[in-house]
């Protein structure tokens, strides 16, 4: 069975950028570790000379023209924002 | 006349046509229902107002003449759904408050072809769930009940399957990732088809894994879901997997004559521990198929095993990517700061106070199978072994199969709350039928077959080759006037 150690939950919390309380992380640690072990049921398949699938339907993306479709929409994009000023989004501080 | 509300959308659209009744008069019956229906908890954001407008609207198009099959027609909206000026929360607490500025392809389509819509229904967290528990508004109920529990109407699609089963609407709109348009439809005696990949326009329906995500209509009978899936489908140039093929008239489709089709039984699909009943209800379905003058022939798709698994890696990592746009920036929950808070503290508390405990846990093993040392191991590996399972169903189609029959779940609808302290993966065998079909981006459909001892319904389902939705849906109407199931919910709530 698959172990995710409390440092790996840790570090894959940091990853998703969800706040784990550090009392939770055995918990999380130990679901995480259940899914893996689910997982693991893959290696004993053979995918020797196997490709990855990358296009569920084997179709070519189609090309569109490289122009302008939308626009002068800047009220419309910010109206669900949780902070929009001057006709920004705004966000706590970033740099010093 | 009475019960507006219990009509099909082929009985309403002929009503509508002769002038028996109006949209009006459906809308009210629907939203008379609604209004009584609110143990259901099916209906979450309620838009009476844009209906009426919308019925009145469809009233003068119909006298007009020429109007749409779907002109009219009231319909519930799933919540995925991003409808403009109307909340469109994906049943999450990160996008309480957000009012999509546009509108989704597909209920545009269905706006534009005059279908009412009555509001937004209920569902699992960013459709992540097969028991509709995971919701911030709460668990949808399912309006079957044949002792003290309340049921589960199935997930994620659970608030679509309990308003269509309860005559709240004529139809509502899904979608399905690994199931939750089909078990749903099961757990309600409901017909539900999620489409081939590519069908429906993904373009305005909250992403949760893009290669695997497909909208459906979930409706009363299979001729409903002809109508309405026309309706929904076509190509759109805003969905790059959106394919451009014809559409073809589907309704027209459903001529009853299935002599001659291979019907495949798959061997795999054969568990251990299934429930007799089930297992009976398979079988009958396969005779009465034979007996509408089909052939049916054992076929193995030796991957079947392996679909969970693999799912459960590609699903995740596509929604640890795709929910990355819930940062507290944009639109939806931020959370409150403290002194000395920065960005990264204001992502990862607006998503831990914003995602509920499944879509965190799926989040996170999408990012480990992703991250560096691991993407080998677990995502390109169910990445192959997805090659697999579609090669599977390949090779049965190469072989002459036309459709193929599966049970649609393994077991009737159990009561909500009890599948609480089991681990996650108990909870995700529900998907064990279906999710093979979303790995393969095939139609797959679910109809009503009939009742298990206790009277809950049981559904069986049909999977059809890449775009052939219009034989495989005449295959499901061959097997649902076969079945004669007619059950409804006897009404408590």
């Amino acid at each position: 069975m698959s172990e995710i150690d409390l440092e790996t939950a840790r570090k894959v919390a940091h990853l998703a950028r969800i706040a784990v309380p550090e009392e939770n992380l055995p918990a999380l640690a130990q679901e995480l570790s259940q899914m893996l072990t689910f997982m693991e049921a893959l290696n004993a398949v053979d995918v020797e000379g196997v490709e990855p699938m990358t296009s569920v339907t084997p179709m070519r993306l189609k090309r569109r023209k490289d122009g302008v479709t939308d626009g002068d929409i800047q009220a419309k994009i910010l109206s669900n924002a949780p902070d929009a000023r001057e006709g920004f989004f705004a966000v706590p501080k970033v740099v010093e | 006349m009475s019960d507006l509300n219990k009509l099909t959308i082929a009985q309403a659209r002929d009503h509508l046509r002769a002038g028996d009744v109006t949209a009006v008069e459906l809308t009210e019956a629907c939203l008379g229902a609604i209004a009584g229906a609110e143990k259901l908890n099916a209906f979450v954001h309620h838009t009476p107002d844009l209906a009426l407008a919308r019925a009145k609207a469809a009233d003068a198009r119909i006298a007009a003449g020429n109007a749409p099959a779907m002109c009219g027609i009231p319909v519930g909206i799933k919540d995925l759904f991003c409808t403009e000026g109307v909340p469109s929360q994906a049943a999450s607490r990160i996008l309480e408050g957000f009012k999509p500025e546009y509108e989704s392809t597909v209920s545009a389509q269905l706006r534009d072809a005059g279908a009412v819509m009555l509001g937004k229904l209920n569902m699992d967290e960013f459709a992540m769930g097969s028991s509709n528990e995971t919701s911030v508004y709460g668990n949808a109920v399912n309006p079957w009940k044949v002792d003290g529990r309340d049921l589960t109407p199935g997930g994620s699609s659970g608030g679509s399957a309990a308003a269509v089963a309860a005559d709240l609407c004529l139809a509502a709109t899904g979608t399905d990732t690994g199931g939750s348009i089909r078990q749903p439809a099961a757990f309600t005696g409901t017909v539900g088809i999620k489409p081939t990949y590519g069908r429906c326009s993904r373009w305005g329906v909250v992403a949760f894994a893009s290669s695997l995500d497909q909208a459906g209509p979930m409706t009363k009978t299979v001729r409903d879901a002809a109508i309405m899936l026309q309706a929904m489908c076509g190509h759109d140039a805003k969905d790059s997997t959106s394919a451009d093929l014809p559409v073809p008239d589907f309704e027209a489709m459903l001529t009853g004559d299935i002599r001659g089709q291979k019907i495949g039984i798959p061997r795999e699909y054969r568990m251990d521990g299934m429930p007799a009943e089930i297992e009976a209800l398979w079988k009958q379905g396969a005779d009465m198929l034979r007996d509408a003058g089909a052939e049916i022939v054992d076929i193995s798709l030796p991957h079947t095993k392996y679909a969970l698994p693999a799912y459960y890696v590609i699903a995740p990592a596509e929604a640890s990517s795709n929910l990355a746009r819930y940062d507290g920036v944009r639109f939806g929950h931020r959370a409150k700061l403290g002194p000395g808070d920065g960005i990264s503290e204001m992502y990862e508390k607006t998503r831990a106070e914003g995602f509920g405990p499944e879509v965190q846990r799926r989040v996170m093993i999408g990012t480990y199978v992703l991250s560096a040392g691991f993407y080998d191991a677990y995502y390109n590996r169910a990445r192959k072994v997805r090659s697999l399972i579609k090669r599977d169903f390949e090779q049965a189609f190469a072989a002459g199969i036309d459709a193929i029959l599966t049970p649609a779940t393994p077991s009737a609808a159990f009561g909500l709350g009890e599948m609480a302290e089991a681990d996650p993966v108990q909870m995700y065998l529900n998907d064990v039928f279906t999710v093979t079909v979303n790995l393969a981006g095939l139609p797959g459909i679910a109809v009503p077959a009939g009742l298990d001892a206790k009277g809950l319904p049981l559904g069986l389902q049909l999977i059809g080759r890449p775009w052939e939705e219009g034989a495989l849906l005449n295959t499901a109407h061959v097997l649902e006037a076969a079945t004669g199931f007619v059950s409804k919910p006897v009404k408590w709530w």
